[in-house]
């Protein structure tokens, strides 16, 4: 009785994973290149991050990012985390214009920011930004890296995948080739040409260049608590080992003298 | 006059508590001398471990709710306040988001060596139950604080799971309608979800209580299923298993640790980063990692209120389990067939788990219908006629004898109950 029951269940068995097999469909053809492989100052369990090209990247952000995309989570004063310096931020804030409330005629003005402001908008909101823009909205910039799949690797790569199009793809009038966005037809225009910022500390401004600083600034807007996260997390880590194998140690001595 | 406790504290703001309040002398009773089987192996820490799970999650939860806005307006960004602006809130929020996977990991576990070891049968059938209702709190908990974040899976995933009750014939859109407070998921749904967030935990400690409460009338079950004979068979819970209780305490932390610190949203979804846009729906829909196996067998009936039915049902047939499994030995360690298909099952609700990853495409779609059918094919027929059939293997006579090769010995004094003196 036993052995016929077996062998029924190995049978079924068998059968499932024919059924499983022939049924496999032919693998997709994907032209998506792989994502380019960079190498990061913040991958790794023990990232940290180049303070250096963070700075580089608000730059470019500053100049070219920010004239269509938002940064609705980030304040000036945020860029300490960067390393800038009090003065650094007063000045940045200072050079834009943001809401500053309301006039005597109850009407909304703007002015100068401070470092409490909050980054300034291109847009006041969604349905202005869709108007002057040809119907497309700019995604908000502050948690970019963190909600795309493949992260820093995936906005490298659309920041530098502007190439020709493949013979016979059609790339109608307002859209561009990306190699790397879902479908290839992405409404932003290539962002990025060699030159169109100026390094205060004489980096040349190459597109590979700006791209990897604009995506390490980017990566520090999604995870500004990222480095001492990860400080942090090595003593707690540690902490919890030692004392897993000091309990351990506990446990087997008290419980020697039952076995 | 009603009887004084008589209490044995020897501390007297002790014995003067215990005699008028006897909490003292019922911890000393549950939780020191309490007699506990001596043969333990760790899968009987994660009992322990759910439950430290459950209080750093309302620790934690408590403080995230007090910087937390439930308005569809302001939610996602009060997550990214509590992230940038809060002291340590991405600490507190990252312990929480990464808190949910811990718990349903030390859960799962718990309920598969319950299985294993047939922790559910006679008289642990109510304990068992209680179980099944911890589980179904738990799953409407971590499914509705998913959606407290706002962000495009919580939106979606909202509103896919919620439209499930609209299967339901003649009365499915009154009812969705009256969980959404409106007619898509909108600021009354969340409201009523953060609500609900808060409250669920709370239940689930009365509903653990009497988990426990069942567990200390019946005694814990062991590797070997059979009961405890005498006093060799046992030790007092503390010191014993509050010091092997802590060693996987401390293990589970670094785990649980190393996600927080190092992976915060290994399991998380890049589209939970954007915020809820009702009028772009995300390529994939794909719920949290422990409702896969569920989220499988839904789309594997294709017809909906078939695949509902079969959704719950997939948790419901555990609540009949202890009558389901017809074998009165216990432990899969006399059970030689048992013991090869309760990995089997286990397989199926892992592939499970990965079919409810994937699109609904080529062969994940016969892959989760055979698993599907297997998973109830097991508890439903598997079970029943192995308790006809299966030819068990003979019990050893007491748990002393099996764990130490010889009869019952006297114990060593530091063994047997004493009272906690120092208290």
């Amino acid at each position: 009785m036993m052995r016929v029951f077996r062998s029924a269940l190995r049978a079924l068995a068998a059968g499932a994973l024919v059924a499983l097999i022939s049924t496999a469909p032919a693998l997709a053809q994907d032209d998506t290149p792989p994502l380019p492989n960079e190498s990061w100052s913040f991958s790794g369990l023990l990232g940290g991050l180049d303070l250096a090209a963070a700075q580089r990247g608000f730059w470019v952000y500053y100049n070219v990012c920010s004239n269509c995309h938002s940064m609705h989570q980030l304040h000036y004063r945020d860029l300490a985390g960067i390393g800038m310096t009090p003065a650094e931020i007063k000045k940045i804030a200072a050079s834009v214009q943001v809401p500053v409330g309301l006039n005597d005629q109850g009407q909304p003005i703007e002015g100068p920011g401070t470092p409490a402001s909050q980054f300034r908008s291109p847009f006041p909101n969604d349905t202005a930004a869709r108007a002057a823009l040809n119907g497309a909205l700019p995604p908000d910039l502050s948690l970019i890296v963190n909600a795309r799949d493949g992260g820093a690797d995936y906005v490298y790569g659309i920041l530098t995948g502007f190439v020709k199009p493949p013979a016979g793809f059609n790339v109608p009038a307002g859209k561009y080739y990306n190699a790397y966005f879902p479908g290839h037809l992405i409404a932003m225009p290539p962002p990025l040409q060699d030159g169109a910022v100026t390094y205060a500390d004489g980096t040349k401004a190459t597109v590979p260049q700006m791209a990897h600083d604009v995506v390490t600034f980017l990566y520090w807007t999604a995870n500004p608590e990222a480095v001492q996260r990860e400080q942090m997390g090595v003593r707690v880590v540690l902490f919890l080992l030692l004392m897993t194998g000091l309990t351990y140690g506990v446990k087997r001595k008290l419980w020697s003298h039952l076995h | 006059m009603a009887g004084l406790h008589k209490s044995e504290f020897k501390n007297p703001l002790i014995n003067w508590i215990d005699t008028r309040l006897p909490i003292p002398s019922l911890l000393q009773k549950e939780y020191a001398a309490f007699p506990t089987p001596r043969n333990f192996n760790y899968f009987w820490n994660f009992g322990a471990l759910a439950m430290v799970a459950l209080v750093i999650m309302i620790a934690t939860g408590i403080l995230l709710a007090m910087n937390y806005q439930p308005n569809t307006a302001l939610a996602f960004g009060s997550v990214q306040h509590i992230m940038r602006d809060v002291n340590y809130g991405w600490l507190i929020r990252y312990i929480h988001q990464n808190g949910a996977s811990m718990f349903f990991i030390v859960t799962f576990v718990h309920i598969l060596r319950g299985m294993y070891y047939g922790s559910y049968k006679a008289p642990r059938e109510l304990l068992w139950m209680l179980g099944v209702v911890i589980l179904l709190i738990m799953m409407a908990t971590a499914f509705m604080g998913y959606v407290l974040p706002w962000g495009q899976m919580s939106y979606w995933g909202a509103t896919v799971i919620t439209n499930l009750f609209s299967a339901f014939p003649y009365v499915g859109h009154a009812i969705v309608t009256w969980l959404w407070g409106g007619f898509s998921v909108s600021n009354p749904t969340l409201n009523r979800f953060f609500a609900l967030h808060y409250l669920l935990p709370f239940v689930l400690i009365a509903v653990v209580f009497m988990h426990v409460w069942a567990l200390h009338v019946t005694g814990s079950n062991n590797p070997l299923g059979i009961d405890p004979k005498g006093p060799q068979d046992t030790v007092p819970f503390h010191p014993y298993y509050t010091m092997k209780d802590s060693v996987g305490i401390c293990a589970f932390l670094a785990v649980w640790a190393f996600l927080v610190f190092f992976l915060p949203n290994l399991l998380g979804d890049p589209n939970n980063f954007i915020k809820a846009n009702p009028l772009q729906t995300p390529a994939d829909i794909v719920p949290e990692w422990y409702f896969l196996p569920f989220y499988a067998m839904l789309r594997s009936v294709p017809n909906k209120l078939g695949g509902v039915c079969i959704m719950f049902g997939s948790i419901l047939v555990l609540f009949f389990l202890p009558w389901l499994d017809t074998c009165k030995v216990r432990s899969a360690r006399f059970r030689p067939v048992f013991r090869k298909l309760i990995w089997v099952w286990l397989a199926a609700t892992v592939a499970l788990g990965m079919v409810g990853a994937h699109k609904p495409l080529g062969f994940w779609v016969p892959l989760g219908r055979i698993c599907t059918i297997y998973y109830f094919f097991h508890f439903l027929v598997l079970l029943p006629l192995l308790g006809a059939i299966e030819k068990t293997l003979p019990l050893p006579e007491s748990i002393s004898q099996a764990v130490l090769g010889r009869g019952a010995g006297p114990l060593p004094n530091a063994a047997t109950a004493a009272p906690m003196e120092k208290a």
